[in-house]
């Protein structure tokens, strides 16, 4: 099915067509959000709750002499100062990361990155926490730090991580996947190879509201609450107890309305520890909000991958195989967010869209001295990474042949009969069929006109570029026999209960921070059970209410979480049969289902609605064996594989040849993630990952300078697109429902990050052309842009 | 120092140092949390209020500085019940996700409405310009921008049922609701 993209320009609520299901619906979210009455983290004030703030390291590098406290102490409204020296008493220095390493809380040793946590204040506000940093003496030995990663592994590079037992050098992990000799005899049989060094720099997912905590720790009972800016709260309920040695069952994690996660909000951060820690010594709740600075410095960055690409092909554009070696920067501590046995995450999705002959890659991460991180901002587990590679390397294929990159990528596809199909380095693609997607997004450019105004234009001296992306995503992670986070398997728990007059609440694990959950997860339901969604209330967020989960990141709620939803709601579907059976005194096999009734086959007059089999499985029905009172279910979905959703990007863009400057005119996205729940929402989700794309391509980078000095870390520097970077955004889609999945669909909310950079950058590099330009690296603001006319391209680091 | 001003059409009188910025005020004072912080230098706009009027980026004011002047807030939008056509518009066309930008958003909207009831989509991408949202992807919130735009009033007899509310405050909230 290939459909353009039909929006009703005024679907009004109330709406007679409006869907039971599916379909485009107002969020349920939105009227608290634009009346104010949203609530985030910093909302909340308990009585007598205080106010913590970090003392942060101006250095990279350093030995720490000494720490006094005395002055900030003595500050009016201080009631605690807390150091490391504090934290080691209480066990508490060091923490564990997502990645089995671990991260300090408080400085005890030395400082191993320019903003990390050194002390924590709490006072009576705000404001008088900040004047007592101020009043912190703090003694510096510095060290010569580890900036560049590619000389993190040099023989007498500074060692950053001696806290670690018998560690003599930066080096954190090597893995690889896919199959070396295959791929070198590939490679050596080839007509063409064409390699390049590729580099995906640092940035940073810079939500809107930052990262924050409330703790409240009742010394009475023993007993944490903790409100936290957190996209996996059941899996931090679970981190604090093994870290804090509070027992789970009386730790509450509560996510109330976050302002946008992006993957920042995934880990645990020392300022969440500290606000606990800061309840327990001052016996009142305590809050911490981190400024924009501190987000930007201290949180988990995003990318850092230097990659060596090689792609092999023959004469006529066949691609044969594609390798390449990748240098990771993972920052001082190795906190990255990944399943434990993928420490680059999915990096090897890195054959794309395409059917090779061979595959292979490699990567080393290192430590260096900058903030930890690098798994974030809707990367997949750094999918970002792998399409950008493939993406960048098939279009510097098709200038070495002198192909069209529309052409050569429509002769390499996975054919739809291949799906399932399994690729080199392990995956199999549930489904695809990449084709139409390709051409509708060419139809809707108007891909050949471009060309031919590209054609007029370069007569003429103008800069303009026309970038493809073809994209395969990897999200839904994930089945658990390979796929856990610190142990914990990778799957979703829902319950669902249907109230006596037919309302229905459906508790889920994962938490939103702005995709509509509230929404769409009633729009499920009511698909399955035929009861409106204004009538359905999704719960999530509390641990205390909601079903173990593994939380929202890597576009994985609607795989996992979606299809639990969908599967509980058919739990209780079923059980409603046997009560409408009992209830109709019939047998439960012959009953039929219509959306919202049991009916007796063949006389559709005679049947129980659901609200009707609510009451009675409420009330006093006799129950049939075997099936007890009330209508509800509960289960925890493994999903047997991930979802691969798939899109076709055009990008057009105009340079200016005097100043560089690169305009984003036209993008066209058509993405195909199955079956869609609301399209309203999609194309939302696909607008703000585009934007994070021209951000990426063009205006976002954390730097450092040679002393470690961070150099994007507030919005003066680090730019983030405004409503006059970006254009009015084309979408369209097709459809291919994932096979294995409950409701045939797939994650999308990554897709237009993952796929977007590549199709900018793809494009700025088309319009350079002229200049014998074949690569250049992101960010292409207007300086690096100019540089790389002028011959003198620059490496982003 | 004391403060006076009127917040959603309600006079406040407030003992504050002087260096409390008015975002706080707003938030931590007055308990209007509608109005968010978003950023440390004066770039994101998720702190964006109405001073007399004009949107004004209420981290870079301080609470002194409003002194004697009207601010409206998220809170004081709509009427009553009844949402202002912004807010509704944010709704129809989906301008919001995370919600966190939305206040700010909706505030400039109403601004630039006021004194230009027409703006193309050009006119409403410079004036939302100073603010940032990381999940719409912008295009949304112009075309919400513009519903409101088409969908200027809402029935008159619909929207104040407190006769408190300040009559010369188009968008003022009942005294009620300022401290809600």
């Amino acid at each position: 099915m290939t459909l353009l993209e039909d929006r009703p320009t005024n679907p009004a609520a109330g709406d007679d067509n409006r869907p039971i299901g599916y379909g485009r619906i107002q969020r349920k979210e939105d009227p608290r959000f634009v009346r104010g009455k949203g609530h985030y983290v910093d909302d909340i004030v308990l009585p007598g709750m205080l106010h913590g703030a970090i003392l942060r390291a101006p250095v990279a590098h350093a030995r720490l002499v000494s720490i006094d406290t005395s002055e900030a102490l003595a500050h009016p409204g201080v009631h605690a100062v807390i150091t490391g020296t504090d934290l080691q008493a209480l066990g508490l220095a060091w923490a564990p990361t997502l990645s089995m390493d671990v991260q300090a809380v408080l400085v005890t040793d030395k400082v191993r990155f320019q903003g990390q946590e050194v002390a924590f204040v709490v006072a009576d506000d705000r404001y008088a926490a900040r004047d007592a940093l101020e009043l912190i003496r703090v003694d510096y030995d510095l060290l010569p730090p580890v900036i560049d990663a590619r000389t993190a592994l040099d023989p007498g590079a500074p060692v950053i991580r001696d806290d670690l037992e018998g560690r003599t050098d930066n080096h954190i992990f090597d893995w690889e996947a896919g199959d070396a000799t295959e791929t070198d005899a590939v490679f050596a049989a080839a007509d063409v190879v064409v390699s390049q060094e590729i580099i995906y720099p640092r940035v940073h997912p810079a939500p809107m509201e930052t990262c924050g905590a409330v703790a409240d720790f009742d010394p009475i009972d023993g007993r944490l609450t903790l409100y936290e800016t957190t996209q996996a709260p059941h899996a931090h309920r679970t981190l604090f107890a093994m870290v804090a040695g509070i027992p789970e069952h009386k730790i509450r994690v509560v996510s109330p309305d976050i302002g946008g996660g992006f993957g920042n909000k995934v880990g645990i951060y020392p300022g969440y520890i500290l606000a606990v820690v800061g309840s327990i010594v001052t016996g009142k709740p305590v809050k911490w909000v981190e400024d924009r600075s501190e987000n930007l410095m201290s949180t988990s960055f995003a990318r850092d991958y230097i990659m060596q690409g090689s792609i092999a092909a023959t004469k006529d554009g066949t691609i044969l195989g594609l390798r390449t070696n990748v240098l990771a920067d993972h920052g001082a501590f190795n906190a990255t967010a990944q399943p434990t046995k993928y420490p680059a995450g999915f990096f090897h999705i890195f054959t794309g869209s395409y059917d090779l002959k061979a595959a292979h890659c490699t990567v080393t991460g290192v430590y260096t001295n900058k903030a930890p991180g690098g798994v974030a901002y809707a990367c997949s587990f750094r999918v970002t990474e792998a399409v950008y590679l493939v993406e960048r390397m098939v279009d510097i294929l098709a200038a070495k042949l002198g192909m069209d990159p529309a052409e050569l990528r429509l002769k390499n596809f996975i054919k739809p009969e291949q799906f399932p199909y399994a690729n080199k380095t392990g995956w199999e693609y549930d489904s695809g069929n990449y084709e139409p997607t390709m051409r509708l997004s060419m139809q809707m450019a108007g891909y050949d006109e471009l060309r031919q105004e590209q054609k007029e234009k370069r007569e003429r001296g103008e800069l303009m570029g026309i970038g493809i992306s073809f994209f395969t995503e990897t999200v839904g992670a994930g089945p658990r026999k390979h796929m856990d986070i610190l142990g914990l398997g990778m799957n979703d728990g829902a319950e669902l209960r249907v109230h006596p007059t037919g309302k229905a609440v459906v508790r889920i694990s994962v938490q939103s921070q702005g995709q509509g959950h509230e929404t769409t997860f009633a729009q499920i339901v009511a698909e399955e059970l035929g009861i409106p969604p204004e009538d359905i209330d999704v719960v999530h967020g509390d641990t205390d209410q909601t079903p173990f989960g593994l939380g929202t990141y890597g576009s994985r709620s609607t795989p996992v979480s979606g299809g639990a939803v969908a599967l509980v709601a058919r739990k209780v579907r079923e059980k409603a049969r046997f009560i409408a059976a009992a209830m109709l005194e019939t047998r439960p096999e012959d009953l039929e289902w219509e959306k919202g009734r049991w009916f007796v086959k063949g006389d559709p007059s005679i049947g129980k609605t659901v609200a009707e089999i609510a009451m009675g499985a409420h009330g006093t029905v006799a129950l049939p064996e075997g099936i007890d009172g009330n209508l509800d279910a509960e289960v925890t979905y493994d999903p047997p594989n991930l979802t691969f959703p798939f899109g076709a990007y055009i990008c057009v863009v105009d340079i200016d040849p005097g100043t560089g400057h690169v305009k984003v005119r036209r993008f066209i996205a058509v993405d195909d993630c199955g079956t869609r729940i609301n399209p309203m929402i999609i194309e939302g989700q696909v607008h703000g990952g585009l934007t994070d794309g021209v951000g990426m391509a063009l205006m976002e980078i954390i730097e450092f300078d040679t002393e470690g000095n961070c150099l994007g870390g507030s919005f003066m520097d680090y730019l983030i697109p405004t409503a006059m970077e970006v254009p009015d955004w084309e979408t369209g889609f097709t459809v291919t429902p994932s096979p294995h999945h409950p409701i045939g669909a797939k994650g999308i909310g990554e897709s237009a990050t993952v796929g977007s950079p590549p199709a900018i950058v793809n494009a700025v590099v088309d319009a350079l052309a002229p200049f014998g330009i074949t690569h250049m690296d992101m960010p292409c603001t207007p300086a690096r842009v100019w540089e790389a006319m002028q011959g003198r391209p620059r490496p982003p680091i | 120092m004391q403060v006076t001003m009127t917040v959603n059409g309600t006079d406040i009188t407030e003992e504050i140092e002087p260096r409390v910025l008015l975002v706080h005020f707003i938030r931590d004072v007055l308990r209007l949390t509608g109005t968010h912080w978003g950023c440390d230098t004066s770039n994101c706009g998720t702190c964006v209020v109405l001073m007399d009027g004009q949107p004004v980026k209420s981290c870079t004011v301080l609470a002194m500085m409003a002194d004697g002047h009207s601010i409206t807030t998220v809170e004081g939008l709509a009427t009553g019940a009844v949402l202002d056509p912004v807010q509704q518009g944010f709704m129809e066309e989906h301008g919001l996700q995370c919600g966190f930008c939305t206040p700010g958003m909706m505030l400039t909207a109403r601004a630039l409405l006021d004194h230009n009831p027409h703006p193309d989509d050009t006119e409403i991408r410079q004036a939302i310009s100073g603010q940032i949202c990381r999940c719409t992807g912008y295009a949304t919130i112009v075309r919400s921008v513009k519903w409101a735009a088409e969908h200027p009033v809402l029935s008159n007899a619909d929207t104040d049922t407190d006769s408190d509310a300040d009559a010369d405050s188009a968008h003022g909230a009942t005294a009620d609701e300022v401290r809600a």
